[in-house]
This record gives structure tokens, sequence and C-alpha cells, in this order.
């Protein structure tokens, strides 16, 4: 029986193999140490590493995130938790002006191996402050890389990864997802002894022959369960692909999936105007318009800031009856 | 504010401090010949930019040269430096060429950053320089982030994070005397007050202290200090309190220097001379000129004579002349040369550049 953990110990996992694999590596963030993580994600790092690899940040978006991109300057291989990604905002200017521009700016002199993480969520009833998805606003912008996990193996492995990337990479989570299980196997059971998945490398989650359904983070779990059901009930064979990392892109494992569907969906928890799924349509579009049956559609969270009544906001982001729906009205 | 020094009556009470007498006459001369290519640098740059040489901004250093050259000339292997828009003098105090400088505003391949980065994005990391940063007070986490470094790392070093007065009001700026403070980090804020945050006087942008900026790192319980920055002998010594604090203590100091810029924010600050009466910038370049000042300490102290003020300074005058003849010969950067230097990866080719696209032109 493979192991079962949650995106959060997996994360969690991570993390706790790259303090150990690399003595640059520190973690900093509000609530990371004493109390553990405000998700839990780095629950008894601190007191497995102590106060040096562990480090409580006072709530200090811009001071501390930046500090973090100085001090990966000097080579320090700063892991930096936002407790939401929304928070970002607050640290704008350094995550986009510092973290991004420091190595061209400098004509290749400074590298700026940092990572930002925490999760970019809405559904949860928390009202539009801390709601924010911004991965299409990060991925906007050269310098940066994004990277999307959509479950617990892919977040340990491209946590990993990231933190051993050397430009900056922001790594946007789920609360949704955090409590969540899947199959992560142990180091002992992988052939190279450790799980690393390689950013710019999408996954095929489900394969099919009717339509290509693409996505990121918690959308692709939302696309599998609807793909499911449209198997079942509708007899349409649908292929899950999984981007995983957005920037850098993998675009021909989504050009081979729609060559072989002819149809196409993005979708996504991101608002519709210049979204993800927008690049990923056009570049469709402009690559193998011949291949294609139908119009490239996309689902995205409702194109509002997100609303806290509860019952409502379910209908906010996408759901499997509103992807099945949009399938339906394709094949 | 800055002290008065009359031709021939120059006397710092900061010479027979041991970081300063410890100077040999070659250092103090060197010191000088420092603050005189900052100057002639500069002055050549703004008569390039009036050619149409380069564009965008120009901010330029003339009357501050001591704050920059003291500070840098005490620092060791572990000490760094980072700094805002004004950023060519510290090139130069580093040991960057003025070649390199003057390519870099010309927006040459040969320049420091290969023309990606501009008058206001100098680096040189091997020389301990991280910038040259556009956003006012943006460096400033920066470098409580290079001093954070500095301790992981266990290195005996401190990190000079330089910005005018005009960043004291960023809340980046604040958020940094905190975590530094908190964090008993080796870096040393200084504030280079020239008065003006571009067109906005000091009494019209700030709310502080009667004793001025500096005082506000009492609300951080963060030591601190004022220095006089037309007396070069002073910057020295009270930039040493604090290099020793951060050395030895680990502990940050927030500077404020008293300065003065001669020129305007920048060449396209149309009102320099309009919020700043035309007497009061006279006044400065005749009294308070940090380069006359030190010259005429020099001459005081036996040291040199007027004529080998002369002499260094047509130097520097055909050091600046011959790095824009330098810059003027460059080629421009390629334009398959644009999206080099963005991600590690791909311009080392490594398999993770060779995996997924990266760029979407």
């Amino acid at each position: 029986m493979a192991r079962l953990i949650e995106y959060r110990e997996a994360l969690r996992e991570g993390l706790d193999e790259e303090l150990a694999h690399d003595d640059k590596v520190v973690i900093i963030g509000e609530e990371v140490a004493q109390y553990n993580g405000a998700y839990k994600v780095t629950e008894g790092l601190w007191k497995k590493w102590g106060d040096k690899r562990v480090v409580d940040a006072p709530i200090s978006e811009a001071g501390f995130i930046g500090m973090g991109i100085g001090a990966s300057m000097l080579g320090v291989r700063p892991v930096m938790e936002l407790m939401f990604f929304s928070f970002a905002y607050v640290a704008f200017d350094q995550m986009m002006n510092n973290a991004a521009t420091c190595r061209y700016m400098s004509g290749g002199l400074i590298n700026v191996p940092i990572v930002v993480r925490g999760p970019a969520n809405g559904g949860t009833n928390v009202g539009a402050t801390h709601s924010h998805t911004p991965e299409n606003i990060f991925a906007n912008m050269p310098g940066l890389k994004v990277v999307s996990p959509s479950n617990a193996y892919d977040a340990k492995g491209l946590i990993k990864t990231a933190i051993r990337d050397n430009v900056p990479v922001y790594f946007m989570e789920s609360t949704v997802l955090y409590g969540q299980k899947w199959e992560v196997p142990e180091n002992s059971e992988l052939p190279g002894g450790e799980l690393l998945i390689p950013l710019g490398k999408a996954d095929i989650k489900r394969t099919g022959s009717d339509i290509s359904l693409i996505g990121h983070g918690r959308a692709v779990i939302t696309c599998l369960e609807a793909a499911e059901r449209l198997a079942a009930e509708h007899n349409i064979s649908a292929e899950v692909v999984d981007l995983r990392s957005i920037r850098p892109l993998d675009e021909e494992t989504i050009l081979d999936s729609v060559r072989k569907t002819g149809r196409a969906i993005y979708v996504e928890e991101n608002k519709p105007f210049c979204g993800v799924g927008a690049q990923i349509a056009s570049m469709i579009q402009e690559r193998v318009f011949d291949y294609l049956d139908a119009p490239v559609l996309r689902i995205t969270s409702i194109d509002s800031p997100a609303i806290y009544s509860p019952p409502i906001e379910k209908h906010q982001l996408p759901t499997a009856d509103g992807v099945i729906a949009k399938v339906l009205s394709i094949c | 504010m800055a002290t008065k020094s009359k031709k021939g009556e120059a006397k710092s009470s900061y010479a027979d401090e041991p970081i300063n007498k410890s100077l040999s006459k070659d250092d103090k001369i060197e010191l000088l010949r420092q603050m005189v290519r900052v100057r002639r640098f500069e002055q050549t740059a703004l008569t390039e930019f009036q050619n149409s040489k380069m564009g965008g901004f120009l901010h330029l250093y003339i009357g501050q040269e001591s704050v920059s050259c003291g500070t840098i000339s005490i620092l060791g292997k572990h000490d760094h430096i980072i700094t805002a828009y004004r950023c060519h003098s510290h090139a130069l105090n580093v040991g960057m060429s003025m070649n390199e400088c003057m390519a870099e505003l010309f927006g040459k391949r040969t320049g420091c950053s290969k023309g990606k980065g501009g008058s206001m994005h100098f680096f040189a990391p091997d020389k301990n320089y991280w910038g040259g940063h556009g956003i006012v007070a943006g460096q400033t986490p920066l470098g409580t982030g290079l001093a954070y470094g500095v301790k992981y790392l266990g290195q005996k070093g401190s990190c000079l994070c330089f910005l005018g007065d005009g960043a004291v009001n960023q809340g980046a700026f604040h958020e940094s005397l905190n975590l530094a403070q908190l964090w008993e980090l080796p870096v040393i804020y200084i504030i280079e007050n020239n008065g003006y945050s571009m067109g906005t006087s000091q009494a019209r942008s700030s709310a502080h202290p009667i004793g001025g900026l500096a005082l506000r790192a009492e609300g951080y319980n963060m030591a601190w200090d004022q220095i006089n920055g037309v007396d070069l002998y002073e910057v020295r010594a009270k930039t040493k309190l604090a290099l020793d604090r951060a050395h030895n203590e680990s502990k940050p100091t927030l500077l404020e220097i008293f300065t003065y810029r001669h020129k305007g924010h920048s060449i396209a600050d149309a009102n320099a001379d309009k919020y700043r009466t035309k007497e009061e910038i006279q006044r400065y370049m005749r009294e308070h000129d940090p380069v006359t000042n030190f010259k005429e300490t020099l001459i005081n102290e036996g040291i040199i004579e007027e004529d080998n003020y002369k002499e260094i300074a047509k130097a520097a005058g055909e050091e600046a002349e011959a790095a824009a003849k330098f810059a003027d010969e460059s080629p421009y950067p390629d334009p398959s040369e644009m999206t080099d230097d963005i991600y590690w990866e791909v311009d080392n080719n490594t398999e993770a550049g060779r995996t997924g696209r990266h760029f979407f032109h």
C-alpha cells in the first residue's frame, strides 16, 4: 500500500529535506517557527532545526521579503512564507522591482535564489483581501518563475526543485488542498532517493481522447472530478493536463494533447482578464489551429472580488458542474 | 547645519581621530583624488547628457562627494554597500572604472550592466557593491538582507545602506529599521541628507524630533549619529564608530550626514533653482563644498599645494574625457542580447534552462 500524506506534510518533507541538503537554506515567515505555521506547513521544523534555520518574522512583508532578497544575493537561500499570498501585494515592490530585475539590471552579475511560498486561493470565506490568485500577475514578469502544485506529490517534488533554482520562484499553494491526502512515495522507494520534479514540465493527470481540460493548482482537481463524471454520465473521454509550473511553461505537452483531442478548455481559479488561460488559449490557436474542432474556451473565477458569503462563494470558483456544462457545449 | 569653512581656515576637530591620524600623506592625497574623480566624472556625464549621448535620468552627486568617499574609504573585506539611484560616486569609490560607468550611461555593451541598467543601476558584486536602485527606499530592505547574509554566513562585516532624506518616509525603510534592531543586524543606514526630496524640502516632507531625522532611530532603540558631511575627517571618524558597532556587537546604526547637491534632483529637474534660492545654492558651493574643504585642509597640513590640486583635477578630467570617448566608441548591445541575463538556468544552458518555455515574445 503506497503511503498517503497530506499536501502540507508533503511540503514539510520537502522543506525538511532541503534544510538538510543545504545549510544556506533558511525558512523565514510570520509564525513559521514557534507557532508551527499558521497552516502547519512548517510544523516541527523549528524544534528540529533551531533559531538560525527557521525564523519567525514580524508582520512586515515588505521588510522581511526584501531582506530575504538581499540575503539571497550573498548566497543565502531563503524560503519565505507568506501566510497568504495575498500579502505579496504588501511586498510588491520588493518582489517585482528587486527580486525580478536585479539579475537583469546588473547584466547577469547578481542572482536572487529565493523562494516565496504560501497559499493563493479563494473559496474559504475570508473575503477579498485574503483570497487573491496572483499567479498571472507574477508570471507576467520575466525573471520570475511561478509554480502552482495541484496535489501532495507535485508539491513535494516542486518545492525541492524551486529551492535549488537560482532565480526567484513564487510558489502558490492552496489552503483547501493542505489537508487532502495523496500518494507520495518514501524516498527509499524512489530511484534517485528523492523526489525532484523539474519546473517547466506539465503532467497528464488523466488520459483522454475527446477534449483537453487544462489547468493549474486546485482547478486540476476540479477537472479530474469533471472528467470522471463526463466518462460515466456522458461517455466523453477528457484528458486532464496539469501545468504544474506556469512559468516556465511546458507548451509541447499542452499542444500534443490538443492535437490528439481537438478541443480544449482552460480551467483556473484566477480571474479571467489576462489570466493564465488567456495566454494558453492564444498559444493553442496560434500553434495548432488546424487541429481544433471547436473554439478554445476558458473557465475562471466569476469576475468580481472574492465574495464573503459562504454559500455564494461556492459559485464564484470553477465547479465540476460548470466544467461539465462547458464541455457539453462543444462536445 | 554644515560647518562653515572659509578659504584657508579649514580645520577639522576630527583630524586627530585614530582613523584619520593613521592616514599617510599619500592616503590623504588619494582621498582627495577620489572625490575629484567623482566630480569630474559627473561633470563630464552632464556634458555628454547635454550632447544627447544618453537617455533617461541623470542624478548627479556633485556636492556630496565626501559622503560616499569618506564612508567607503574605511571598509574591509566583508563590508558591503548598497544605495539608491544617485549611485555613481559609490561605484567609483569601490573601484569601478570610469570607462564601465560612463559606458553604462551611454547604454553600451561595455557598461557595467551591459547597458541594461542605466544611470540608476550600477552594480559590482565582486567589489561588494550591490547597486544602484531606482525606487526610493526600495534598497533599504535589501541592505538589511545583505547584513543578514553577513551574519548568517558568520562573517565579521557589515552593510552600508545609503538612502536620501526623501526615503525616510517610506514604509520599507521603517520596516528595515525594526528588523535590523530586532535581529541585531550589522547594517549602517546612512541618510545622505541634502535637504530636499526632489523639490520638497525636509520641512515640507518629514515630521521628526527637533534634533533631526536620525533621532527617529530612538523609536527603534537604535544607535544614531549626525555628521557634518562637508568634513571628510568627520565622516570617516563617526562612520568608524558605527562600523565598530556592526563588527564587534553586530548592531545597527542610523547615521544622518548633512550634505548638499549643487545640481537639481536630476538633469530633468527644471526647478532646481526655484525651490532653492540662488543665494542658498551659491552659499553652499562657496562655503560648504567638501572637495574645496578637503583641498584646503591638505594645503593647511602642508601636504599639497594649489598646483598639486590642479594636477589632480586635470588628470581626473582627462580620465573622464577618455571614459566618454571609450563609451562613445563602444558598441550598443545587440537586440538579441535583450533576453540574456534574466534566467540563470537559460543563460547557462542547464537542463532546467532547456525545460519549458521561458520567454513569450
